[in-house]
């Protein structure tokens, strides 16, 4: 028999290191904190890499030869398609695929030398006032140029600051990183201990001197650290192929890190309260879903909370994992520190505090 | 040696609501011996070995293991004796060495892995996954995780259910040795030939009572003496002894 002092130090390590050797070779973990997470980001990289684009088909025969298409052409947000015919191209302006359709007639003999046709659709009009205003701006500089004009009213001065570009990525990568700490917090936590209670490993722990608390503080740990280095590498993949922004490099790393513990802990304790309501393994996913998907659509994962009706907002403003989106994204793209998003730290901290109480009474050994 | 008690249970009673599982139990299990607790499902045998392992709250009695008692030292027996449960699982996705350290790291000690797997003869298998292993093979790692805290008394619940006849005596030969290098073994079966052979004495369980303990052979010659007889005559070998007579001795893997 074993004399020495009995360390729950010890104890809650080797959950700990057992706990991780298990999640990294359990697929659906790798899957669910990664894989998917990456996907999203690779789709969104891609596909959302050039910002907004207005699709302008030209009709058949139309000029070429004229200062108004020339200018069109060099305006990055003008994707002008000619190849199409005449039916193709009006059945795409009926779907909103094309946004507009332009073409310029040549007058030979009288005033002004060129006309413009356009037909826009009611399909696509937020795209058709884009390119409105671009040619009322076209028309201004050539009808400015072309004749001698009196001195204009007033005189437009523009100047664009040099910032940051906003991409994509920006605002993709802090809600996949969200999405990932939660499906990893809430349904690894929830499977676990589960299956550990319903397979009756709790109960051989509990016929050793382990505490209580060194089981959840093992597994607690495991996962974090689990989850911390899938949010380092999924923002190194954002950094290294897709440009993410990190205002601050380590620092701004860091605090993300930190970020990504705060949200974690809130998630796990969903996670609790599913393992405590749940029977079996297949009643859990339908549990979870319930707390995972508001979250996972309203948390502004895929676009700002801003967009969503009004009487969705207060909703959407409740949810935690708006607030930890917001902050990492203010702190990845804004630079701000940890103090400057203290408001949602506190709204994290208060989450705590509710769902922890509520597994409290919810969560089962046995 | 005389039989000192290292396991003291007195007037146990388990309730749950209305119904009595356990009935008001007293027994002693002896220092050194492997102790029978045997009985049909259902007789409260599991219920009993669970409160004396610390795993179940009890309704009134005492209980004293290797001089610690279970309401106001729980720990120090736990720290004490090694567990087997009727069906347990172990934690996913590990081989049996990170097993082994897992639960060496439970129990607060350092062992070497491969040792506790020798014990049980499953070395070849310190690589793979409890659930890739044989019946017996299962139940010999069970075993093994019982001794990891070098423990006083080991409780295994119905260890041998489900092996074939082979598997058994293998399991029967560990588990004298572990008596042998000085640990009491309490074991519950439904296998009396089992117990005729491997338990010192037993403890007859039913409805929640004891209703008898003695050593098998006392309780064989009672029967006996009582004048009764078997129906069939009783032959010099039984249907097993043929089994392994013609299938071998040594323990088949798979």
């Amino acid at each position: 028999m074993n004399q020495q002092p009995y360390s729950n130090f010890k104890a809650t390590l080797a959950i700990a290191k057992a706990s991780f050797r298990s999640i990294i070779r359990s697929p659906s973990a790798v899957v669910f904190s990664l894989a998917f997470p990456l996907i999203f980001i690779l789709v969104f990289g891609f596909i959302g890499g050039g910002g907004i684009t207005v699709d302008v088909g030209v009709a058949k025969g139309s000029d070429t030869q004229n200062p108004v298409y020339q200018t069109l052409k060099h305006i990055k947000v003008v994707n002008l398609i000619e190849t199409e015919t005449a039916a193709e191209m009006k059945a795409e302006l009926d779907k909103g695929r094309l946004d507009a359709i332009i073409n310029v007639h040549k007058n030979t003999g009288h005033l002004p030398p060129f006309t413009v046709d356009v037909l826009y659709t009611k399909a696509s009009m937020d795209k058709g006032n884009i390119l409105k205003s671009l040619l009322t701006s076209v028309f201004y500089q050539i009808n400015t140029k072309g004749n001698n004009t009196p001195p204009p009213v007033a005189e437009l001065r523009e100047a664009t600051v040099t910032g940051r570009v906003y991409k994509t990525i920006d605002f993709i990568l802090p809600g996949q990183l969200g999405f990932s700490l939660l499906s990893s917090g809430v349904f690894g936590t929830a499977f676990v201990f589960l299956s550990l209670r319903i397979t009756l490993v709790l109960k051989r722990f509990f016929a050793t001197p382990v505490k209580r608390y060194s089981i959840v503080l093992g597994e607690a740990i495991a996962r974090i650290i689990f989850s911390l280095l899938g949010a380092l590498f999924i923002i190194m993949i954002g950094r290294f192929a897709f440009g993410f922004t990190l205002v601050h490099g380590v620092t701004t790393v860091l605090n993300m890190l930190l970020l990504s513990v705060i949200g974690l802990i809130v998630f796990m304790g969903f996670g609790f309260v599913v393992s405590g309501i749940a029977k079996t393994e297949s009643t859990i996913p339908p549990i979870a879903n319930m707390i995972t998907l508001p979250q996972f659509l309203l948390s502004g994962t895929f676009f700002s909370i801003n967009v969503f009706p009004a009487w969705l907002q207060p909703i959407s403003r409740a949810l935690p994992l708006t607030y930890l989106n917001d902050a990492m994204r203010k702190v990845a793209f804004e630079g701000a520190s940890l103090l400057d998003v203290s408001h949602q730290i506190l709204i994290l901290f208060v989450w705590i505090v509710i769902v922890y109480s509520v597994a409290v009474k919810t969560f089962k050994w046995e | 040696m005389a039989n000192q008690p290292i396991i003291t249970v007195k007037n146990l009673v388990k309730k749950y609501g209305d119904f009595t599982a356990v009935n008001n139990i007293s027994f002693e299990v002896y220092e050194g011996e492997i102790f029978g607790l045997l009985g049909p499902n259902g007789a409260g045998k599991t219920t009993t070995l669970e409160i004396i392992e610390t795993l179940r709250g009890k309704t009134s009695g005492e209980i004293i293991v290797d001089g610690f008692s279970i309401d106001k030292d729980p720990d120090s027996i736990k720290k004490r004796i090694g567990v087997q449960l009727q069906a347990a699982g172990y934690y996913p996705n590990l081989n049996l060495t990170e097993l082994i350290e897992l639960f060496s790291g439970l129990y607060g000690i350092d062992v070497n892995a491969l040792a506790m797997l020798e014990k049980v003869a499953l070395t070849d298998k310190a690589k793979a996954k409890f659930k890739e292993l044989s019946g017996g093979q299962k139940q010999r790692f069970s075993i093994a995780t019982t001794l990891i805290n070098n423990p006083r008394i080991v409780f295994l619940d119905e260890p041998t259910t489900g092996l074939d006849p082979q598997a058994r005596r293998n399991l029967w030969d560990l588990i004298r040795e572990i008596r042998n290098n000085g640990t009491t073994v309490v074991i519950t079966t439904h296998y009396m030939d089992e117990a005729e052979v491997l338990c010192d004495r037993v403890a007859f369980v039913d409805g929640g009572h004891i209703i008898g303990i003695d050593t098998p052979d006392h309780f064989i010659d009672e029967l006996v003496n009582s004048g009764f007889e078997r129906k069939k005559e009783v032959k010099k070998a039984n249907l097993e002894d043929v089994f392994i007579n013609k299938t071998g001795k040594e323990w088949r893997e798979s």
